[in-house]
């Protein structure tokens, strides 16, 4: 039935304006789909060429399988310290951005003070201004203070420029939040600081996990500004800096293909809380 | 708890008090160090004193234009391909995504999830001289036998284009997310084609996220040198490369700190250029979402 009025309807179009318009349609996919692959291609390089097998000190030429860099993956003098001391700066300077930045957006939304419009330029200048000039002047700060270069440089300066990143993320979550959610439980008899662990919390908990997650990324992937502040400490992407002055050793794409997983598996983690959240929201 | 019950006024800044007071003490002053550090003379050697030189400031210009007006027109360039390359992405993803919008997302921000370092060094190895594009590109005769990727204007610009490339995508996702897709069927009620629908409709709507894509790709990449280091060669190099080793290498403090403040003002007049083109309000709007 339905076959007979379709065949009957449309009027006789030629090949070339039905392939015109075949080309109309899927132009947009088909360009995304490159897109796409030119965005995966280096990571795929760099996963590849994990289990390369090189010959002499460059890995940038394909010469056979192997799982020895997996294997000993901390074979490279230096490159396990640099692994851990990343791992601690960006543990902490995750955890105490966030705790800062969670007070700032709090006082931000919530609150109505002189000084506001000060307060949110002060966010914002730091993730607009170049990188290099935030590791240079606080390069100058501590020299001309004699304060001496390594552990606590590092970390004063993740934490300095991760608070922008977890105050904006905070702040998104802060905005479309239902006050009187807060109100009902201060009417129902529960003083500030319950009515905060009870009920804004939890609430914001998504976002607090999300900058938590950022602000670790943003710390374990920096380079300029700890290339400016570390002394002799090195973290894995100095290491990184280095070992691609002599020749990268593959054990370079071992670790880069681990953080890859590893960041992977954390942001579909997050997404997965956030829909079921928002479904159990709005059911 | 008391004590802030009779003081309502107080809890706002003792909320903002701790990281307020570590931006400022971290990030603002530091600024102050490094405007004083610009103004003085002297060597490691001998030590450093304020004498108000502003000739640091005439020397970083007169000595370096040529590195200053390298980077901004490199990462000028980078900012214009990152747009031209993700737009009919974000467009696809927004109006076409469908279900799997998330995917596509993450996919999207995926080459953050590999260090800055190894990526850029990923495209060392992709564009290698005896690798598999130039190798084909010499077959084609695309690239003369000696002519080479690596350590070319081409392969910086690429490099940095690639590594912002998410900064760009993300925002004009966002702002073309958010449009109300009954706009654009009204203008197609009203005969506008399809293109001019886009043109007249979609496009404009969708600035926001032009311009803070634009400022979020143009001002990282100004001050950027991994990718002259790595993908470069000597005549590739960018401001950044020159502050990096008068910092570090060459240890002559004032004229580096000179240099990053001459970069901070050209990148401030880029944007200013900018804003009169596209409009100021279109740039406070984004800069509020």
């Amino acid at each position: 039935m339905s076959s007979v009025v379709s065949a009957a309807a449309p009027p006789r179009r030629s090949f070339w304006s039905a392939a015109w318009a075949f080309v109309r349609r899927h132009v947009l996919t088909a360009y995304s789909i490159l897109f796409f692959i030119y965005l995966l291609l280096p990571i795929g390089v760099v996963i590849v060429f994990s289990f390369n097998n090189p010959v002499g000190r460059f890995n940038y030429t394909w010469q056979g399988f192997t799982w020895n860099n997996w294997r000993y993956w901390d074979g490279v003098p230096g490159i396990r310290d640099s692994i851990v001391l990343s791992l601690e700066i960006a543990l902490i300077a995750s955890l105490v951005a966030t705790a800062l930045g969670v007070l700032i957006a709090l006082a931000l939304v919530r609150y109505g003070f002189r000084g506001r419009g000060t307060t949110n330029l002060l966010i914002f200048l730091p993730l607009s201004t170049p990188e290099i000039v935030l590791g240079a002047s606080l390069l100058t700060l501590f020299l001309n203070l004699n304060v001496a270069f390594g552990f606590w440089t590092i970390l004063i300066a993740h934490i300095m420029f991760c608070i922008s990143f977890a105050v904006v993320t905070v702040k998104a979550r802060l905005i479309g939040f239902d006050r009187h959610l807060e109100e009902a439980a201060m009417d129902l008899g529960a003083n500030e600081w319950t009515t905060f662990r009870k009920v804004t919390l939890p609430l914001i908990a998504p976002a607090i996990l999300a900058s938590l997650l950022l602000c670790f990324a943003i710390s374990i992937d920096d380079f300029v500004v700890t290339y400016f502040n570390a002394g002799s400490q090195v973290t894995f992407p100095l290491f990184v800096w280095g070992a691609a002055r002599v020749g990268t050793p593959p054990q370079v794409n071992v670790i880069g293909t681990a953080i890859f997983v590893i960041a992977l598996a954390a942001m579909l983690f997050s997404i997965l809380i956030q829909t079921r959240r928002g479904r159990s929201a709005t059911a | 708890m008391g004590f802030l019950h009779r003081h309502k006024g107080l809890t706002p800044y003792l909320l903002l008090a701790p990281g307020v007071l570590w931006l400022g003490a971290f990030f603002l002053v530091p600024l102050g160090y490094l405007a004083y550090q610009s103004l003085q003379t002297g060597s490691l050697d001998v030590g450093y004193a304020f004498t108000w030189a502003w000739g640091n400031y005439w020397d970083a210009i007169n000595n370096y234009s040529s590195y200053f007006i390298r980077s901004l027109e490199y990462a000028g360039i980078a900012t214009l391909l990152t747009l031209l390359l993700s737009y009919p992405v974000a467009y696809w993803i927004a109006f076409r995504g469908g279900r799997w919008k998330n995917l596509f997302l993450l996919a999207i921000v995926a080459p953050f999830f590999v260090t800055y370092l190894i990526r850029t060094l990923a495209w060392e190895t992709i564009l290698a001289d005896h690798g598999f594009v130039a190798n084909t590109l010499r077959t084609l005769h695309l690239l003369g036998q000696n002519g080479r990727l690596l350590a070319t204007a081409l392969a910086v610009v690429c490099g940095i284009t690639y590594n912002f490339l998410p900064f760009m995508a993300l925002p004009l996702y966002v702002s073309l997310e958010q449009i109300d897709k009954r706009l654009i069927e009204a203008a197609q009620d009203l005969y506008a084609s399809h293109f001019n629908a886009f043109l007249r409709v979609t496009l404009p709507l969708s600035l926001p996220g032009v311009v803070a894509g634009t400022l979020l790709t143009f001002i990282p990449a100004a001050g950027d040198f991994i990718n002259a280091q790595l993908l470069g060669s000597p005549n590739n190099q960018m401001i950044g490369n020159v502050i990096q080793a008068k910092f570090i290498q060459v240890s002559d403090y004032p004229a580096a700190a000179a240099m990053s403040f001459v970069l901070m003002g050209g990148i401030l007049i880029a944007v200013l250029i900018y804003a009169r083109a596209v409009g100021t309000e279109q740039l406070t709007g984004s800069a509020a979402v």
